[in-house]
């Protein structure tokens, strides 16, 4: 009997920075399982984001790109126009997706472009230090909020799922989850579904993924899941938002 | 192919396309919407790239991709447009990405207004965005000179790995002269698969090519920025180009002028040679890298009493004239930056009293 579980070819052997707990790690994975699986590696072109993954072409073993903050949807733009045979994806934040990148990620869905976005939403800004974001939920203490989250300062969290999916534009979108081995399953699958889209040449794709970052949250691992699962899961509802059939 | 009259933002759009560039991504804004509009027709037909994007900040990430990916890509925009484009230039100029920008100058600062001006020559000249970097800047005189630049452009900013800028002003965006597109400017993209994002099976390699600008460790980082300055050395070297004017006479006065403003010099030059008062000049067709050694020359003849900055600024470029003519030679400086282009009889009354001031 060979191997039946390995590396993905798609990522390299680096150690990743990535703190203890974190759920980056897993979404590299899964990213590039579904690359090996489509036998894209040797065409896809990915965009990395100022924040913490912004080193995430030391992990994958691929073309890559690298972002100013939030601009990543403009630059796969670029590329997919001028070379549609090319399969490609951002790899944001929320910070840098939601943020100082709605501009660029409205606009890009809107038109329709044909590439892929992995949307990580932890709720903070995590390679800058633990500040407030677009996706920070109400009360939820932060570097620039220490007292929490005040809605009638700043607004309520920003669900961009359901922002994006209200385009009338072609497009899919859905929101998952890594935090339980029980949602990874379903992650691939809508990051399968998004890239396939892709290559048929069919329409914009989001996957959003809830995720965490204890380090920032403050908590261990292990209280950061259930942290998430109590609370941003009940906000940020897991689910297809948009499909383009 | 004999000439045909065109309007110059129609020109330069064109000039890109019979260079070998057909992507072309902007952002509308006066006085140079023509140019996309023109290609929005164009380049369909030929199977081009057009694209209107949601600001001008999203154009020069559209740029950055495309041009990361290793495909000629051009945009036009005017000074506003420049300045949320100064971003993307910075990160371009560090990912080290060929790319044409055309810079259509209006009046400034902030919304200004849509008449001819040259205000944006030190943001295009000493940065404009973060950091150390520099684009390579050349003035356009002529709408055939636009053209001939913007053709230029793209084998220029493959040789460097750097943005090219074409700094015009509305005059020359707006005019209709005849010109023709020399067919020996077209030229071919270079190979880019050392550094380009082109997917690693385009180019039969297994090794992933990176585009970036993030360096964390200060001594790659330093090397990083010492690698960009050789190169910008290396364009003082072999790209510097101006443009010298009636400098064989025993000029009193030598003026440095470049762009529209210094066809209305040429123009005042020539009815004061008709009168016998002789005034050299010097025109930078290469804005950086600047002309130095030929402004040093021309500044240190014998029968040179004064040096005459004239612009549609209010003095940007005295600077640059400055550290050419060390303190050898008085500089003065004439300008008007509302939109009215100063005209030659201004140019010749100004030029006789700085003689005489500096006779005084």
């Amino acid at each position: 009997m060979g191997k039946t579980f390995k590396k993905p070819e798609a990522l390299t052997d680096e150690h990743t920075h990535y703190c203890p707990g974190c759920t980056h790690g897993v979404i590299h994975r899964l990213v590039a399982e579904v690359i090996d699986e489509l036998g894209i590696r040797g065409r896809t072109v990915g965009i990395s984001p100022v924040g913490c993954a912004v080193l995430a072409y030391n992990y994958f073993s691929f073309d890559f790109q690298e972002a100013a903050h939030g601009r990543a949807p403009a630059m796969a733009t670029g590329i997919k126009r001028v070379r549609p045979d090319l399969i490609v994806f951002t790899y944001q934040g929320d910070g840098d997706l939601a943020s100082i990148g709605m501009g660029e990620i409205i606009h890009a869905a809107n038109r329709g472009e044909k590439f892929t976005t992995i949307f990580v939403n932890n709720a903070v800004y995590g390679m800058t230090g633990g500040q407030m974001a677009p996706t920070t939920m109400p009360g939820q203490r932060t570097t620039t909020c220490p007292l929490g989250r005040n809605v009638e300062e700043v607004g309520m969290p920003i669900k961009m799922a359901e922002l994006l999916s209200s385009l009338e534009t072609r497009g899919y979108i859905t929101r998952q989850t890594v935090i339980k081995p029980k949602y990874i399953i379903k992650a691939k699958e809508a990051i399968k579904k998004a890239f396939t889209y892709q290559l048929e040449g069919r329409c914009f794709s989001l996957v959003e993924l809830v995720s965490t970052c204890p380090t920032n949250w403050g908590l261990t691992p292990v209280e950061a899941v259930k942290w998430a699962e109590e609370t941003l899961l009940p906000y940020y509802k897991l689910g297809e938002y948009k499909t383009p059939e | 192919m004999g000439k045909i009259l065109m309007k110059g933002n129609e020109a330069i759009g064109e000039a890109a396309i019979r260079a070998g560039c057909l992507n072309y991504f902007a952002y509308p804004i006066t006085p140079q919407s023509e140019v996309s509009e023109y290609l929005s027709r164009r380049l369909p037909e030929i199977r081009g790239v057009f694209l209107q994007a949601e600001s001008e900040v999203a154009v020069s990430y559209m740029i950055f991709g495309a041009a990361g990916c290793g495909e000629r890509i051009f945009t036009t925009s005017s000074s506003p447009g420049i300045s949320l484009m100064s971003e993307g230039l910075s990160y371009i100029a560090s990912a080290q990405l060929p790319a044409v920008f055309v810079n259509i100058m209006r009046g400034g600062p902030g919304l200004g207004g849509i008449l001819p001006s040259q205000g944006d020559y030190f943001q295009a000249t000493k940065g404009g965005g973060h950091g150390d970097y520099r684009l390579f800047v050349m003035a356009p005189s002529s709408v055939q000179e636009a053209v001939e630049m913007v053709m230029k452009a793209f084998p220029l900013a493959e040789k460097y790995r750097n943005p090219v800028m074409i700094l015009g002003d509305g005059l020359i965006g707006q005019m209709m002269e005849p010109i023709e597109f020399p067919e020996n400017l077209r030229s071919e993209p270079t190979n880019k698969d050392q550094w380009a994002t082109n997917g690693m099976a385009t180019r039969n390699s297994d090794k992933p090519n990176i585009v970036k600008s993030l360096f964390l460790d200060p001594d790659e980082l330093n090397d990083h920025n010492l690698l960009l300055k050789a190169k910008y050395e290396r364009m003082k070297r072999e790209d510097t180009k101006y443009e010298p004017y009636n400098l064989d006479a025993d000029y009193k006065v030598l003026i440095v002028s470049y762009g529209t403003m210094s066809r209305v010099c040429r123009t005042a030059i020539d009815n004061m040679k008709a009168e016998g008062f002789e005034v050299g000049m010097i025109r930078p067709q290469t804005l950086f890298p600047f002309p130095e050694k030929a402004i040093s020359d021309a500044a240190s003849k014998q029968s040179c009493e004064v040096v005459a900055c004239i612009e549609m600024s209010m003095g940007q470029m005295v600077e640059d004239v400055q550290r050419c003519v060390l303190g050898k030679r008085p500089v003065k400086w004439y300008g008007k930056c509302g939109g009215d282009v100063p005209t030659p009889e201004e140019v010749i009354y100004v030029v006789k009293s700085f003689l005489d001031k500096n006779k005084a």
